[in-house]
């Protein structure tokens, strides 16, 4: 009851004039910077960190959160409409979002989105306000074995993305994972793969100019090709009866991947070093395990574009939980939010929930407040977002090559990465004609930089024996569950060939 | 196709071994005391690169894949036609970046694709490759703070310009 009235007296906080103004703003910019590839969360709250020094810390703290969970409903729309995952969050969304959108169901798209993220982050709200303390020492239980494992089972996801094809998947992932570790070795700082003794390559190879190479160019030359010319426009239609459909269609057909996303999104945003992406990936990998037509994913299945999309929401919200509890930021956004926590004179620890409970309640019923506002701004842009898809094929197709540059050139401001982004696109195009999957290579770049130094820190603590990935209560029930993910195609494709043969022999 | 598919794979390992070879630049074993050491991550990972290239050519030799079990070429006239205009487009429009600057860069290319591609009239063509640049330029250098190139010195009296609207 204590949490009640606690939670009561923040929202009510949260809904004071200025707050609800900083509220609207931040969502509004969130999803204008979210929705423009090259630019997530972590830009708008650096940018507009300056600005808060003009209102009340809660205000302040209460706007850059709101910006972070606008721009988190924002990573969906370039997904769907642009093809480009603007963040490496939205990755996922992509597989059945753009599909979608291509059949001309653009709004059912981002309908289930909006929902998808309502529903994640009205999850881990609750979870976050019943359960924090708690949740934030499960959070440090983790080591660098259980971080690992943990990438264990997201790269098993991975092997369920690529088709049916082993080798050619196998491939995709060590090379998003060795493109992961080019520039310095995390651990001694030494130059580690500067390619062709090329400087650029100093700075490492980021998520972006992959994903921006591999989606924004590679995918926009194989529609153009594959459609020998033909694609003028989708059309797809937007109506208030439309959405009201699209509302009811969307919880009809994702409700398995919002309830996985939620749940998953969360506990996995909640470690320190995990964030939003594994926890988006993972909730679509699971969610494709546990559907009756796993086949029908990567072609425009709604609980596809809900389950990365309730995830990621959800564990935005859970990687405050370690920042607030803790002082540990769970992503490069609340480290953010933690250094203008700093700047304030707040100190982020479990003294603050004691020391600053106004602040902290205040900030955690904004978490309600602008999860509503930002359903509710998303859902009124959602009609402008599809009449930008009624422009013909050929007006669209150029300004998705610009969206492309310009933001890539945003995220890295290295013309080096440009080049490299326009050779991964052409590049992507030719291995796609040859069944390559590239989804897992770009998955794998984001994660590979989580799992190297963890398997290295865990190999260094059992001085090599790689038996602390099974023998510990956390990380050896994760590593064995992704050992039989990761072999179950293997065993399948194996016992249904000497099924073939059998009855071919039978026969 | 099927030809394609195994020069693909033979570059791709090549491509492999060379990483194999960068990699160990760096220890590639256990070091007591220090763990794996840097070179290990990206060596093993590129073996497992190679490993799969193998299979790809064994899948190829056996007729399993699907590109190994067609004689299409890899590309018809049309594709390559497409992808010289196209991907050109996009290479002459990055080369022009250093140039005329990211902006006049975005015209050029967004007049080129619109008029000489897409077959647009002049007045769309042109109201598209002069307010989109100067959107994102506002967007970019004025809300946001990011600055992008603005090429070589002739472009500077349109900047200054620019640039004292925005600050």
């Amino acid at each position: 009851m204590e949490v009640l009235a606690l939670l009561t007296d923040g929202m009510l906080v949260a809904l004071q004039p200025l707050n609800l103004m900083m509220i609207v703003i931040g969502v509004s910019v969130g999803l204008l910077i979210g929705a423009m590839p090259g630019l997530g969360s972590v830009n708008g709250v650096a940018i507009l960190l300056p600005v808060t020094f003009l209102v009340p810390p809660g205000a302040a703290i209460i706007f850059l959160a709101a910006i972070y969970y606008g721009a988190m409903y924002g990573g969906a729309i370039s997904s769907v409409t642009l093809g480009i995952p603007g963040a490496s969050t939205a990755v996922a969304t992509t597989f059945d979002g753009r599909p979608l959108a291509i059949q001309g169901r653009a709004s059912l798209a981002l309908v289930t989105a909006a929902l998808a993220s309502f529903v994640g982050g009205t999850v881990a709200n609750v979870l976050f306000t019943l359960f924090a303390p708690a949740l934030a020492s499960v959070a440090l239980s983790f080591g660098p074995p259980e971080v690992f494992a943990l990438m264990l089972l997201a790269f098993a996801t991975f092997v369920g993305l690529g088709g049916d094809d082993i080798p050619k998947t196998v491939f995709s992932i060590c090379f998003g994972l060795v493109l992961g570790s080019v520039g310095f070795d995390q651990i001694s700082g030494a130059p580690r793969l500067i390619l062709f003794e090329m400087n650029g390559f100093l700075q490492g190879i980021g998520f972006l100019v992959l994903a921006i190479g591999v989606y924004g160019i590679g995918e926009m030359l194989w529609t153009i090709e594959q459609s020998r010319g033909a694609v003028t426009k989708t059309t797809p239609k937007m109506t208030v009866k439309g959405m009201v459909s699209d509302a009811k269609d969307a919880t009809k057909r994702g409700w398995k991947g919002t309830f996985v996303g939620s749940f998953l999104g969360f506990f996995v945003g909640v470690l320190p070093a995990a964030g939003a992406t594994p926890g988006s990936l993972m909730s679509y990998g699971v969610t494709k395990m546990i559907s009756r037509k796993p086949e029908s994913f990567g072609t425009g299945n709604p609980d596809g574009v809900a389950a990365p999309e309730a995830a990621n929401n959800s564990a935005s919200t859970g990687s405050m939980l370690p920042m607030l509890t803790l002082g540990i930021p769970g992503s490069p956004t609340t480290a953010i939010l933690l250094g203008g926590m700093v700047i304030w004179g707040l100190t982020p620890g479990p003294r603050l929930f004691v020391d600053e409970q106004e602040f902290v309640w205040g900030l955690i019923g904004s978490f309600y407040v602008s999860n509503a506002a930002a359903v509710l701004i998303n859902l009124a842009f959602i009609p402008l977002f599809i009449w930008m898809l009624r422009m013909p094929f050929t007006v669209l197709a150029p300004v998705i090559f610009v969206l492309s540059i310009v933001g890539g050139y945003a995220a890295t401001r290295d013309m080096f990465d440009i080049w490299l982004m326009v050779i991964f696109g052409i590049g992507a195009f030719f291995l796609r004609r040859f069944d390559y999957p590239l989804a897992p290579a770009v998955l794998a770049i984001v994660l590979g930089p989580i799992a190297e130094p963890t398997l290295r820190q865990s190999l260094l603590l059992s001085s090599g024996d790689p038996s602390i990935f099974f023998t510990r209560p956390v990380a050896g029930p994760i590593t064995i569950i992704a050992l039989i993910l990761i072999f179950l195609p293997a065993i399948k494709l194996f016992r249904g060939k000497r099924k073939t043969a059998s009855d071919v022999n039978s026969g | 196709m099927r030809n394609g598919e195994i020069i693909t794979a033979g570059v791709l390992a090549l491509f492999s071994l060379y990483l194999m070879w960068k990699s160990a630049e760096l220890p590639i074993g256990y070091i007591a005391g220090q763990g794996p050491g840097g070179g290990a991550w990206p060596f093993w990972l590129a073996v497992m690169m190679l490993l799969s290239c193998v299979m790809i050519a064994w899948n190829w030799w056996r007729g399993v894949s699907p590109p190994s079990q067609s004689d299409a070429p890899v590309l018809d006239s049309y594709g390559w036609k497409m992808l010289a205009l196209v991907g050109g487009g996009i290479i002459a429009f990055v080369g022009l970046v250093n140039v005329i600057s990211m902006y006049g860069a975005i015209a050029v290319f967004l007049l080129y694709y619109l008029k000489y591609l897409g077959r647009h009239g002049w007045f769309l063509s042109l109201t598209l490759a002069l307010v989109l640049p100067v959107a994102f330029f506002f967007f970019f250098e004025g809300a946001m703070r990011i600055t992008m190139p603005t090429g070589l010195a002739f472009t500077d009296p349109v900047f200054n310009i620019l640039y004292e609207i925005i600050y």
